[in-house]
């Protein structure tokens, strides 16, 4: 046996773990069990995972805010000021409670006292599920144009194609990539509630991301495709006279104030009639028959992201307010304006793009057919939120 | 993505950013600053390609350390002391964390420079990743910890409650008034670069020695987004310096916002980690230790200083006057006491210090025991309900403060305290610097310059006055801070959870009813006010009154 001689050791200075029986039901006493958020009413019998990390962190003074908002703007308001759009739910025009001196908290017994707090966003985004989700699809995307570089499947395309991928896939990325930042993100400072705005934060990096899968999409083909152009849709956005109507719409989205009237242009109108058009009757169809089974993965992820999730909730939102038990009539008012002239833009702009149906070799369906069928998939959205399809779809 | 693949990347997604030929994006909010049109570089580099895998790489690591907690029974080993204190922290912090987010959009029309937008819509859902993880965490507190009380209410709590009030500075401050003053001065170069490591880093580490593994997991991640957020706020300040016009607007801001951040982060932070720990080793390190070596050199010495050659006017005023509030004048154990003064306002359970608290005190901050080593064993023999009331009623040497009008703590190192007359109203400050910011720094005016995008201090400011002339009993009722049997508060000052030793509104119904300081101040005479302010000035240290001879 041998012994070993140790040197004394410098015990390490470390905090030591103590027995402390903290943990749930090692003792009964008041509220022992109340193991749930008790200031929020859910939409559904149970609680959500999501509704447990979303409602409420937004405060209102209608509720709970007993001490108000506590910094302003120059004019002396703060936090999220209802007239930020012109829509109305239920119980908007009711004073927010007047509290002083001895008042106490006054606070609102009959919770929501707004109808701005019922929307809930049907695919319950927040963290977890939006990292799952959006990594899902860069994953995919990758994988997708890695699997076709391997087998050489650019090489099927023909020139004509090769020129209409450079050009004007490439010049959508704009169209995400402006109203990511400046339509979407740029709302998600404006709503009432925290429902509201983490729903279009969400929309925001879909459409973001959306514009760089395609930029780099682009980036890969410049490095695979002998003359493949990867500057090209810098030009077409800039000066293509086809492009100009679309360019001129997403601008003019851009400048608008009203957030509920943006969310509304953008996903209600001039997603379904330009970005689906342009998507799902133009790509959708043309590159299949140009050989091109690559570019339909990458702007099918977009496609997926507007018509199965931003869609999604954007109809949600507005279908409370046109149901509202206090404002559907005046709410119905302010949408028919917003869709009669967003309709009449989107489709100047989607005109614009016709030239685009015959310039593959292969052509896709009539520019006239893909448009009556996004019309007729937008007058169902309409309908499906109790509004009349505006006349202007005619045109 | 290889490195050299992310470069190129990010080369690319350069082209994505384009000027309106038509039309003007909306312009929402103002600015007094002016910004010159230059190419500028994205400070960030982050492709979305790589930025969602990473993130959701992080969040393996988060919730697989949850399931690992749960399952290896971390609540055996927490320190209620400590996690009580969460019940303050994680009803704030989602917030601030949230309005980080939204303040976003504040910077895109004043800062032309759409290279930058990029690495600001990042930074949104970075933020917006925060808040929902951090109410998630608070979640699974509520399942898991032995009292759920205060938890579960959490967010009702903190928008009634004055703690909480104080908190929403570091939210509202983000996303009002004068842009760059709010979303580029006050967030990112003051409270994520100075702040956020007291918060995220230091915080964590008393976490985990408090037997918590959980906070550090979850907080460390939010940390690891931070300094991208820190590179977006480095790169506007840069471009706001190109320009001397805004130089007086940034010292204006620098001074605001360092002081403000000092206010309510050293508040909260410093007596969660030195009042809310069982970790009494004398090596750990003080707040004030990790103070001087987190914020003083990291922050002040190695980031603010060097940017002094560019024009900036640093305030080391205002720095050396923090590090003396926490050090000389004991600013966070004067907070500590307060808090524990007024344990019946609260929604946590505050517990009392022992002889192996006064030991550490006393070695870490000499002279400790003196000033507030009586008043800690008075809150110990008051702890359990027998026939007294709350210490805040009994004679301990303690005079209730008034609450500042600005940072909303109350004014606690008495000799500090000033007063005004603002807007028709006496108010009272903490600090001449609370009342510079009141009635300097947020007006339409500054230094005779015009400031019309400046911000506006808002709000009943003063959370007694809503409850001027209530029974306490009634006060607690109203803001919901009582148990599901009806009558136990969720509050208690020590941590037994047997029910015959916890308060109930029973004991508050006996008490004095509740005397708004500000309103009792704006009914005094002329002569009575001044006086007031005499006396007041004298009190302190630890809160007591100013010798009768005063
Ligand atoms: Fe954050
Ligand atoms: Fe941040
Ligand atoms: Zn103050």
């Amino acid at each position: 046996m041998t012994t070993t001689q140790d040197s004394p050791k410098t015990e390490r200075s470390v905090p030591k773990p103590v027995f402390t029986d903290a943990e749930a039901g090692a003792q009964v006493f008041p509220d022992s069990t109340l193991r749930h958020y008790n200031y929020y009413k859910p939409q559904k019998r149970k609680q959500s995972h999501y509704e447990d990390v979303t409602v409420d962190v937004q405060p209102d003074p209608r509720h709970y805010l007993s001490q108000g908002w506590l910094y302003g703007f120059s004019d002396g308001r703060g936090g999220y000021p209802l007239d930020w759009t012109a829509l109305k739910a239920w119980g908007s025009d009711k004073p927010s409670p007047e509290r002083g001196p001895g008042t106490g908290g006054l606070f609102v017994k009959d919770w929501p006292a707004t109808g701005w707090h019922e929307f809930r966003d049907p695919n319950e985004e927040w963290e977890l599920t939006l990292y799952r989700y959006n990594s899902n699809v860069v994953r995919q995307v990758t994988q997708n144009v890695e699997a076709a570089k391997q087998s050489k499947a650019f090489e099927q395309w023909n020139t004509n194609w090769v020129r209409f991928v450079e050009h004007h896939i490439g010049a959508w990325m704009h169209v995400d990539h402006g109203l990511g930042l400046y339509l979407y993100a740029n709302a998600n400072r404006r709503a009432p509630t925290n429902m509201h705005n983490n729903a279009i934060s969400v929309n925001s990096m879909h459409r973001i991301r959306s514009a760089q899968d395609l930029a780099l999409y682009n980036l890969t083909l410049s490095e695979e495709i002998e003359g493949f152009d990867g500057s090209a849709h810098l030009d077409t956005w800039n000066n293509d006279p086809a492009w100009q109507g679309v360019r001129d719409v997403a601008e003019q989205l851009t400048g608008i104030d009203d957030w509920c009237e943006a969310i509304f242009a953008a996903n209600i109108v001039f997603e379904p009639l330009v970005g689906e058009l342009f998507r799902s009757q133009l790509v959708q169809q043309a590159a299949p028959r140009n050989g091109d089974f690559v570019t339909p993965t990458v702007v099918g992820a977009a496609e997926y992201d507007f018509a199965e999730r931003d869609l999604r909730y954007s109809t949600a939102m507005f279908e409370l307010l046109t149901n509202d038990k206090e404002f559907a009539d005046h709410n119905k008012a302010i949408l028919s304006d917003w869709m009669a002239n967003w309709t009449t833009k989107s489709l100047e702009a989607a005109r614009k793009l016709q030239p685009l149906w015959s310039q593959p070799d292969a052509k896709p369906p009539r520019f006239e057919d893909g448009l009556d069928r996004v019309k007729n998939r937008f007058s169902g959205i309409v309908t499906s939120l109790g509004l009349e399809v505006p006349k202007e779809l005619a045109q | 993505m290889s490195r050299q693949s992310v470069a190129k990347a990010h080369q690319k997604i350069q082209e994505l950013s384009w000027e309106p030929a038509y039309h003007e994006p909306v312009s929402q909010y103002g600015t007094d600053y002016t910004f010159r049109k230059a190419q500028k570089k994205d400070p960030l580099k982050q492709v979305l390609r790589s930025y969602f895998p990473m993130q959701e790489e992080k969040d393996h690591r988060v919730y697989g350390a949850s399931d690992g907690a749960i399952r290896g029974n971390m609540f055996r080993q927490v320190q209620e002391r400590w996690l009580e204190w969460q019940k303050l922290f994680l009803s704030i912090i989602p917030l601030p964390e949230i309005s980080a987010a939204r303040a976003m959009p504040l910077l895109f029309r004043t800062v032309p420079n759409p290279e930058l937008h990029n690495g600001q819509a990042i930074q949104m859902i970075d933020e917006v990743r925060h808040s929902t993880i951090q109410q998630n965490l608070k979640r699974l507190y509520m399942n898991n910890y032995i009292d759920p009380a205060g938890f579960n209410s959490s967010l009702r709590n903190f928008q009634s409650d004055y703690c909480g009030t104080i908190g929403r500075q570091f939210a509202e401050g983000f996303i009002t008034g004068d842009a760059i003053t709010a979303a580029s001065i006050y967030l990112t170069i003051v409270a994520e670069t100075a702040f956020t490591n007291t918060l995220f880093v230091a915080m964590p580490a008393e976490a985990a020695a408090n037997g918590d593994y959980l906070l550090p997991t979850v907080f460390h991640s939010v940390q690891s987004d931070e300094s991208r957020h820190i590179s977006n706020g480095y790169a506007t300040l840069l471009m706001a310096l190109a320009d001397e016009d805004n130089h007086q607007l940034l010292a204006r801001d620098l001074r605001y916002a360092w002081w403000n951040n000092h206010r309510v982060v050293d508040a909260a932070i410093g007596t969660f980690i030195e009042y809310g720990t069982k970790d009494r080793r004398k090596d750990r390190e003080s707040y004030a230790e990790m103070w001087r070596r987190w914020i003083y050199d990291d922050y002040y010495r190695s980031y603010l200083v060097p940017l002094e050659k560019y024009g900036l006017e640093i305030p080391h005023d205002l720095i050396e006057e923090s590090w003396n509030q926490i050090w000389n004048k004991g600013y966070v154990h004067e907070v500590a006491q307060f808090f524990a003064t007024g344990w019946l306002a609260n929604y946590w359970r505050i517990d009392p210090m022992t002889d192996k608290d006064f030991e550490w005190f006393e070695y870490k901050y000499p002279g400790w025991y003196d000033k507030y080593g009586a008043w800690w064993e008075n809150y110990n023999r008051l702890s359990m309900p027998n026939g007294h009331k709350p210490i805040v009623f009994e004679d301990v040497d303690y005079e209730y403060p008034h609450r500042c009008w600005t940072c909303m703590v109350p004014c606690l190192v008495r000799e500090d305290m000033v007063m005004a007359k603002v807007d028709g109203q006496w108010r009272t400050y903490c600090h001449e610097m609370c009342k510079w910011t009141d009635e300097t720094a947020f007006r339409p005016t500054y230094q005779g310059r015009q400031t019309p995008n400046m911000g506006k201090l808002i709000g009943h400011r003063e959370w007694e006055t809503l409850y001027h002339g209530w029974n306490w009993a009634d006060v607690v009722s109203d803001m919901g801070f009582v148990r599901d049997d009806g009558k136990t508060m969720v509050a208690q000052p020590h941590l037994d959870l047997n029910p015959d030793k916890m308060w109930t509104l029973d004991h508050l119904r006996k008490c004095p009813p509740l005397a708004s300081p500000n309103v009792l101040l704006n009914e005094m005479s002329d002569a009575e006010r001044t006086a007031f302010a005499a006396r007041y000035v004298k009190g302190g240290p630890a809160g007591r009154p100013a010798p009768a001879d005063a």
